[in-house]
């Protein structure tokens, strides 16, 4: 009658089922290396493999068929449970360290940079390996995928060799013997495994990282993947460590809460990370100067833009956000305070005022609050006066939102499903 | 023919207040459950955003939140000699519909009853005798205590985040809260709410006249708060749109923004909305429920096997579905014989309009929230002597508007005109100088010719007779609205009203204006199983597999608001359920 017995039952079968997948491929793991298993489920976290992998409706896990949205088209993930046909069960070690490390596929042709091989390749081996032995413990499952949808002329897999040539680094991370190991385990996690900057990394036409913009906020997937540098007014330097740590083990903090592609990771990813490892995350990101640029002057307070915006947001934002704009902490979050406010570019904020937004539940932060959608109800230049007004109020100062901003990311997300 | 589905070993019929906390304590132990839900899923901020919830018209006239008659009604009449016609627009209550059930509509106001009002026949007897009581008033003792209860009334308020002061820690009065109120063991986990002008006028003026006003408990909240599950509230706008409206400022305790954002993360827990439950399936024997049967929207009918049914619909849909389901016997008021339908109960609402001098009063009625206010206890169950006044029951008097919205908020003299320029010119005058309808929340006890069974004549959709209604007020609760309603004016005149106009409750029962949702008993509560349907851990005497919630196990109702005894006693169930019948399942009380 217990549902924990029924739990280690299904286990004990996932096990049994794996076995044979994982059996006769000669390779340096050994299924009875628990600890190298356990380092490769640690890494697979780190590294977030599972949120790709897997298809959102009704997928399984680490099957693949997720369509991962690029600036030049969907490709689909493959599946990476050890299914010998169509999963990775037949892959020898040294073939699955390059598509992890060196973007080659088992066949020698460029896996596309949505894998983030470019970060994964700060990796050393034995962490890839370790991955593989985790991921050959798995029940496999047969899920044939095209991975390759990209329209002309970017599905010729010839072209991703100059790509690789012009932008992709190789080489394994390599410590800052002048930086604490705290430091430098930051680093190891935030530029490798956790590959944050596929999303916060400004990319060039191309779809390189703009390396001397590393983790100043970047345009994906109809949003904006804020500023995670030390920059005190646009990235998370005004944040103590502790609320990092905050933010990605649980979600939420006092300033606040995470939504969207970055929810996805805290549940899928960083609320499983262990407190040491968010810890050097917060204190690396922090270390890091940003643009050293000062943030623009504000808009004056009495720019009609200003104050229509004043008398938006009083009406129909200060009821949860609070007339000082410091929100509820952990519930409403601070609009005085949260970095992505002052974003140079406000695509989120004019995504969440249209569309709504929900934070991410997590075990700790289990309330996921939710912001409804104004897009029925605020106009261009109504949701532009507000946004502006946020962005230029209690201290803050960014750029003006202007109404064709607002029009254009209105008719965006007509299309967009997520 | 139905499709089976899986075995579970809990069915929840209903996602309300106790489905919710049901389905929290029983995943809690380790058991698989799954929730069927006649409404749809609905949430907080998504389903009802703080930009267009406050809207009247769509609420609270048309009823967005509630059961549509289409779907299914009830049969109502007053006296057993008349016919029943069904219901086709909800008036006197509203029948909630979804997940969060009544949860998501209610206004938050959090009471205990009296201690006494466990015990009600016993004490009245004791003190008056029992000839006091009219001969067929049909009251009963619940079969459990205050004593038990308070630590589940203790555990819902926690949950809540209810706002409130105290008026009894471990026996012990305190200044500012309920004296009469039963011992606390702790005080309410936030602060009572502030409250507006209006509230504190009446509040002066009953305590110059020697009573011990207090704040109404509210589910409201006073500030942000974070409840033992670790779920979040935020503080209450006062915004005045509560009763019949969701909250989507995360300030009003609901399912949504109290346990369910817990439950939905369990592996083990489970639901399905637009759902209906049509009947309990019972083996052979009649004395094993083995699950439920429910309809989907598209009519297809689904078989869910359980180890255990928690019935917890509203509660007259658990009476319905009890009969419907033949199990236990039917009540006949003519023979006296039969549990099922008996001691079905309402409220006895009166109220008070106190019109003040528009240049010394200013109420500012729309700064409010759904249990803000002050009342006062002295007239409440048996708290006075009511040996010289012939009859029994009370309710608490409070000053309570919870709101000043504007369709609904057009307050009048008497005698003054329907319709233009002068009924123009006093509602402008009057709307925030007016003292809107205090609350006099009488109690209901219950009667013999008071009941419900299904109809002869009218059908739902699926052809199950509806359920029907007989119900009309008794002398004895008119006597009581008569004499509250003029203790709750001497008030209104000690505050300085120029006009005061008092409207107790008359009969006969009108099924057609609104006086609380609070429709109680019919499946009740007791320690004989000839006079009550559930034993004292609400276990079906005949279905020891059976477990009803709700009010329906109400023997008769009190002068409060029922949601916090109702609350009380789901985890009260719930903790018999969990350290008595899962060790050894089987009747928890042998009669």
């Amino acid at each position: 009658m217990r549902k924990r017995s029924a739990i280690a039952v299904a286990g004990a079968a996932v096990l049994i089922l794996a076995y044979p997948a994982a059996r006769g491929i000669a390779d340096s793991s050994s299924p009875q290396d628990f600890a190298q298993i356990e380092h490769g489920r640690y890494l697979a976290t780190l590294a977030d493999c599972v949120a790709c992998h897997t298809r959102k409706e009704n997928g399984k896990p680490f099957a693949g068929g997720r369509p991962i949205e690029t600036p030049f088209g969907v490709v689909v993930s493959p599946n990476i449970t050890p299914d010998p046909q169509t999963g990775i069960g037949n892959w020898t070690e040294a073939k699955f360290d390059n598509a992890v490390r060196r973007g080659i596929r088992r066949d020698g042709a460029r896996l596309y940079p949505a894998m983030p091989y470019t970060s994964y390749a700060k990796m050393s081996r034995d962490d890839v390996r370790a991955i593989r032995a985790y991921l050959m413990t798995l029940e496999p499952v047969r899920n044939p995928v095209v991975a390759n949808q990209l329209p002309f002329p970017f599905d010729i897999r010839l072209s991703m060799r100059a790509w690789d040539m012009l932008f992709f680094t190789p080489g394994e991370f390599k410590p800052d013997s002048g930086k604490s190991a705290e430091w430098n385990r930051g680093a190891y996690l935030v530029t490798g495994p956790g590959h944050c900057g596929a999303c916060h990394t400004p990319k060039n036409f191309l779809g390189g990282d703009k390396t001397d913009q590393a983790l100043q906020g970047a345009a994906v997937q109809g949003w904006f993947a804020p500023n995670i540098t030390g920059d005190k007014a646009r990235g998370v330097g005004a944040m103590s460590e502790d609320d990092i740590v905050k933010l990605l083990k649980t979600g939420h903090n006092a300033i606040t809460g995470v939504g969207g592609p970055m929810g996805e990771e805290v549940a899928d990813a960083s609320s499983h990370f262990k407190d040491t490892d968010l810890k050097a995350i917060a204190v690396y990101l922090k270390s890091l100067p940003g643009s050293g640029e000062p943030p623009p002057p504000p808009v004056a307070q009495n720019d009609p833009q200003m104050q229509a915006g004043q008398a938006i947001y009083r009406d129909v934002c200060s009821a949860c956000h609070a007339i000082d704009g410091n929100g509820v902490p952990h519930l409403f979050p601070s609009l005085a305070k949260a970095p992505q406010v002052r974003a140079p570019d406000p695509t989120s904020g004019i995504r969440v005022v249209l569309r709504g937004a929900r934070s991410v539940a997590t075990d700790a932060e289990p309330t996921a609050p939710g912001m409804p959608s104004f897009d029925r109800q605020l106009s261009d230049a109504q949701v532009a006066a507000v946004l502006t007004y946020i962005r230029n109020s209690w201290g803050s100062a960014a750029p003006a939102v202007t109404p064709d901003q607002v029009a254009k990311q209105r008719g965006a997300l007509a299309n967009r499903t997520d | 023919m139905a499709t089976q589905l899986p075995r579970k070993d809990v069915v929840i019929i209903g996602l309300g207040w106790t489905g919710s906390i049901l389905a929290h304590e029983l995943t809690d132990e380790g058991l698989d459950v799954v929730a069927i839900e006649r409404g749809p899923w609905r949430d907080a901020a998504t389903d009802y955003p703080p930009n267009f919830d406050q809207d009247e018209l769509r609420y609270r006239i048309r009823h967005e939140l509630f059961l549509r008659p289409d779907q299914t009604t009830f049969t109502f009449r007053n006296k057993m000699s008349q016919t029943a016609l069904p219901i086709r627009s909800w008036g006197a209550f509203m029948p909630p519909n979804g997940v969060g059930g009544g949860g998501v509509h209610w206004n938050a106001e959090t009471w205990r009853f009296l201690p006494s009002d466990f015990v009600l026949r016993t004490h009245l007897t004791e003190r008056y005798g029992a000839s006091f009581l009219p001969e067929d008033m049909t009251i009963q003792d619940w079969g459990v205590t205050y004593d038990e209860l308070e630590p589940h009334y203790d555990r819902f308020e926690y949950l809540c985040g209810t706002c409130g002061t105290a008026g009894n820690l471990g026996g012990k009065i305190q200044n500012g809260g309920n004296p009469f109120e039963g011992p606390r063991s702790r005080p309410y986990p936030n602060p009572a709410q502030k409250q507006g002008f209006g509230h504190m006028l009446w509040a002066k003026a009953a305590a110059e006249l020697g009573y011990k006003p207090f704040p109404q408990p509210s589910g409201n909240m006073s500030q942000p708060y974070v409840n033992p599950l670790g779920v979040r509230m935020g503080p209450c706008t006062y915004c005045g749109y509560c009763e019949w409206f969701g909250c989507g400022n995360y300030s009003k305790a609901s399912p949504q923004t109290t346990i369910l954002p817990v439950l939905i993360r369990k592996s083990n827990f489970s639901f399905r909305d637009n759902s209906e439950v049509t009947r309990i399936n019972v083996d052979a024997s009649g004395k094993r429920a083995t699950g439920v049967t429910f309809v989907d929207t598209s009519g297809n009918e689904w078989e869910q096997p359980a180890d255990l049914v928690i019935l917890a619909a509203y509660s007259m849909f658990n009476v319905q579905l009890l009969l419907l389901s033949k199990i236990g016997q039917p009540y006949d008021p003519v023979a006296n014989t039969g549990v099922i339908g008996r001691n079905f109960t309402h409220q006895t609402m009166s109220s008070v309009n106190g019109f003040f001098d528009k240049t010394k009063f200013n109420f500012n009625p729309f700064v409010a929230s759904g249990a803000i206010g002050m009342c006062i206890d002295e007239f409440n169950g048996d708290n006075f002597d009511h040996g010289p006044l012939g009859f029994v029951g009370g309710g608490y008097l409070g000053q309570v508007q919870t709101n000043g919205r504007p369709i609904e908020t057009s307050p009048v003299p008497k005698g003054t005109p329907k319709w233009g320029a002068k009924w123009k010119q006093a509602v402008a005058d009057y709307y925030l100088s007016n003292i809107k309808s205090g609350s006099i929340h009488g109690s209901m006890y219950s009667y013999r010719d008071v009941y419900l069974d299904l109809d002869p004549t009218y059908t739902d959709r699926f052809g199950r007779p509806l359920m029907r209604m007989t119900i009309d007020f008794h002398e004895n609760e008119l006597k009581a609205a008569a004499y509250m309603t003029d203790k709750y004016a001497e008030i209104v005149k000690a505050m300085g009203a120029n006009i005061v106009e008092k409207s107790p409750r008359k009969g006969p029962y009108d099924v057609t204006t609104y006086q609380t949702t609070h429709l109680n008993g019919g499946a009740i509560m007791g320690a004989d199983p000839k006079t009550s349907a559930l034993n004292r851990y609400l276990q079906s005497w005949d279905v020891p597999n059976l477990f009803v919630m709700g009010a329906s196990a109400f023997p008769q109702n009190a002068g409060y608001n029922p949601t916090g005894t109702v609350a009380a006693l789901a985890y009260w169930s719930a903790k018999a359920i969990r350290e008595q019948y899962l060790k050894s399942p089987g009747p928890l009380v042998n009669a």
